[in-house]
């Protein structure tokens, strides 16, 4: 044995930690300023039209190179607001003619006034890293397209739909090549699912260290996909007796792979060019992705070019030395592709502040990767006692549900938390209950599948932060 | 009724039509084309039986060489993988007997159960500034010096088709599948 091999302590790990903690930091700061609001009101934004345009403008011309890097994609490193456009806004809108029809080139863009932006984890790499769906600020229940969370290995690939490839072949009758326009031949389905990377939540198993439910939980959004079924293809090509295991490979910089059973293949997986009615973004897989509802967001592999039946997986470095879940006995589980039920409150939640005591419309998402959501609780004295919250939309296999329930805060320390049961009887669990099970070794502790119960803590003066209770 | 009969009538001969347009065994919408060996013989995914494993050989000394241009710069020098902005590369070696401590330290040498999975990952998605750049025979060089900087294979050994599925990998009984749901979460 090499003298390399003595235990020392993952600093890497631990640096990655301290950036993610700063990063988060700059974004807040960066955002209040946005905001000019002298509290943390996320929720209650003093909005100034003129005066905040004018303040971006100033923040565009402004803005350093380094807050530029950090924060790209954010609206105080530019002039507008990412996926906007800056109009004058006038005195009064009814006594003039607003823009043209279709003056915008035919495709719309957001309101020069919304901000919501993804944030980046401050990976060392901007090619293999990822970015949080705002979920503090995203409404209702689906993603924006734009805002959907991204994890890459490889940086984002630009790739020409007429020349993309699909093939299927191994354990079949007959290998096939599909185009795009093959594949949009095809009976297709539309469905919406959530997906969750499995990642999500990996800073919070030792002590709370993010501060907002865009660090906490932002790993996870949800869209309408549409797309060929796998088994209409199965039946195209031909399965052949003892084909297990599907191989799915990426068409990126990483060529991602993962091997996938091919009893979830013919349950229902989708080859998705689909979501929210127009083609894919290319962050999410343009122009094909694997669609697999419930299962860990990774083996959801974009910009997908091959599919390739066999009787046994093939081990690859993601379902090995990555995705696999080191337990405190230095045993890993392998090909832990469901994605439990989970829920968390994103209104109030961390670095918002209550301005006092009176009505608030608790509100928050909820989901699991094996089924519909049966029934979400919430309570607001850390667990102790538990409301049926209210379902605001309908459930549907595998997409989350936007829940809410109406409180009255009397102004005391409060502690808020949401906890979803699944169709399937299964209760979200709290994190002593999991640690219990799979240790909390090394700083990031089996770092994938955290789907504990998420605690907000209010404190008298009102302010909302992220505990453990 | 007489319209109800009408588009029955019409579903018929419609099931009718599909049934003749569609080959005489089963019923297939027949898009896309056939896949031919050519166009596969560019695809590779390498399970831990080898399958697949390319002609083409490698060792360690020439690995050493291959390892210093291509790779050195994102995993160090002494493969101990660089943290700098920009780069992240993994660390490679070290960290047997980690595992079940309080700092796990994850690499090829403590961690991954497979040497076909080296192979394969370098071979699709190394050196990052130029995937899949590297010929087989680089490949099995640099899997070859990794593996033996670890002190998995000795530093003659060469590397191939054959020998690689046969190296045993110090993690190898290190994974179990998933067992969730957690049956203790029933209690």
């Amino acid at each position: 044995m090499s003298a390399i091999s003595t235990p020392t302590p993952d600093n890497q790990t631990q640096r990655m930690i301290d950036d993610m903690i700063a990063a988060e930091a700059r974004y807040l700061s960066q955002r209040a300023t946005e905001e000019e609001c002298a509290c943390k009101d996320g929720m209650f934004p003093s909005r100034t039209p003129a005066n905040r345009r004018n303040f971006l403008f100033a923040a565009g011309s402004s803005a350093g190179a380094a807050a530029a890097t950090l924060l790209a994609g954010s609206a105080i490193a530019q002039q507008t607001p990412a996926g906007a456009k800056n109009f004058d806004v006038p005195a009064d809108p009814t006594k003039e003619q607003g823009r043209a029809v279709a003056a915008d080139g035919g495709y719309g863009t957001r309101s020069q006034f919304e901000t919501e932006a993804r944030m980046r984890f401050p990976t060392a790499n901007e090619n293999t890293s990822w970015s949080f769906t705002p979920l503090d600020k995203t409404l209702g229940n689906l993603t924006p397209s734009g805002l959907h969370f991204e994890r890459h290995h490889g940086g984002i690939p630009t790739i020409d739909p007429a020349k993309h490839l699909l093939f299927v072949h191994g354990m079949v009758d007959g290998p096939h090549k599909y185009t795009m326009a093959d594949l949009k031949r095809f009976p297709s389905v539309t469905r919406k699912y959530f997906i969750e990377c499995s990642g999500n939540g990996l800073t919070e198993w030792n002590k709370p260290t993010l501060k907002t439910v865009q660090g906490t939980h932002g790993l996870l959004s949800t869209s309408e996909w549409t797309g060929v079924q796998f088994s209409t293809i199965a039946r195209e090509v031909g399965l052949k007796d003892g084909g297990a295991w599907v191989l799915a490979e990426g068409a990126d910089a990483a060529v991602m792979t993962r091997s996938i059973p091919m009893e979830k293949m013919l349950k229902d997986a989708i080859l998705a060019y689909g979501q929210n009615g127009e083609a894919i973004r290319p962050e999410q897989g343009y122009p094909l992705r694997l669609l697999l509802p419930g299962y860990e967001g990774n083996t959801h592999i974009k910009w997908l070019r091959r599919l390739e039946v066999s009787d046994k997986p093939f081990m690859t470095r993601e379902e090995t030395s990555k995705y696999t879940d080191l337990l405190a006995n230095g045993k890993a589980r392998q090909f832990s592709f469901d994605m439990e039920a989970k829920s968390v409150i994103t209104f109030p939640s961390g670095e918002m502040k209550l301005p006092g005591p009176g009505f608030y419309n608790i509100s928050g998402l909820a989901w699991s990767g094996r089924g519909r959501v049966q029934s979400v609780d919430v309570s607001t004295d850390g667990g102790t006692t538990w409301v049926p919250a209210r379902i605001e939309s309908v459930p549907e296999p595998i997409c989350t549900v936007r829940f809410s329930l109406p409180w009255m805060w009397n102004g005391q320390a409060a502690v808020l938390q949401s906890r979803c049961t699944d169709e399937t009887g299964y209760i979200q669990p709290t994190l002593k209950q999991l640690i219990a099970i799979r240790g909390s070794n090394g700083p990031f502790g089996s770092i994938y599948h955290l789907n504990a119960i998420q605690s907000w803590g209010v404190a008298a003066d009102g302010s909302v932060t992220n505990v453990h209770a | 009724m007489f319209t109800h009969k009408l588009i029955h009538a019409a579903a018929l001969i419609g099931a009718i039509a599909f049934t003749q347009a569609a080959s005489s065994q089963v019923a297939r919408f027949g898009f896309g084309s056939t896949a031919t060996p050519e166009e596969l013989s560019k695809f590779f995914s390498i399970p831990p039986d080898g399958r697949g494993l390319p002609p083409g050989s490698g060792n360690a000394t020439k690995g050493a060489q291959i390892y210093a241009g291509a790779c050195a710069a994102c995993h160090g020098d002494k493969l101990e993988g660089n943290p700098a902005k920009g780069i992240g590369g993994d660390k490679l070696l070290g960290g047997r007997d980690t595992l079940a401590s309080k700092a796990p330290v994850k690499t090829v040498e403590s961690y991954w159960p497979y040497a076909t999975t080296l192979f394969d990952y370098v071979k699709r998605a190394m050196p990052f500034n130029a995937p899949g750049s590297l010929s087989d025979d680089d490949v099995y060089s640099v899997v070859a010096y990794i593996l033996s900087e670890a002190k998995i294979i000795k530093p003659s050994e060469t590397i191939d088709a054959k020998s690689l599925p046969k190296v045993a990998m110090p993690n190898k009984d290190g994974f179990e599948s998933d067992p969730r749901p957690e049956l203790q979460l029933y209690h």
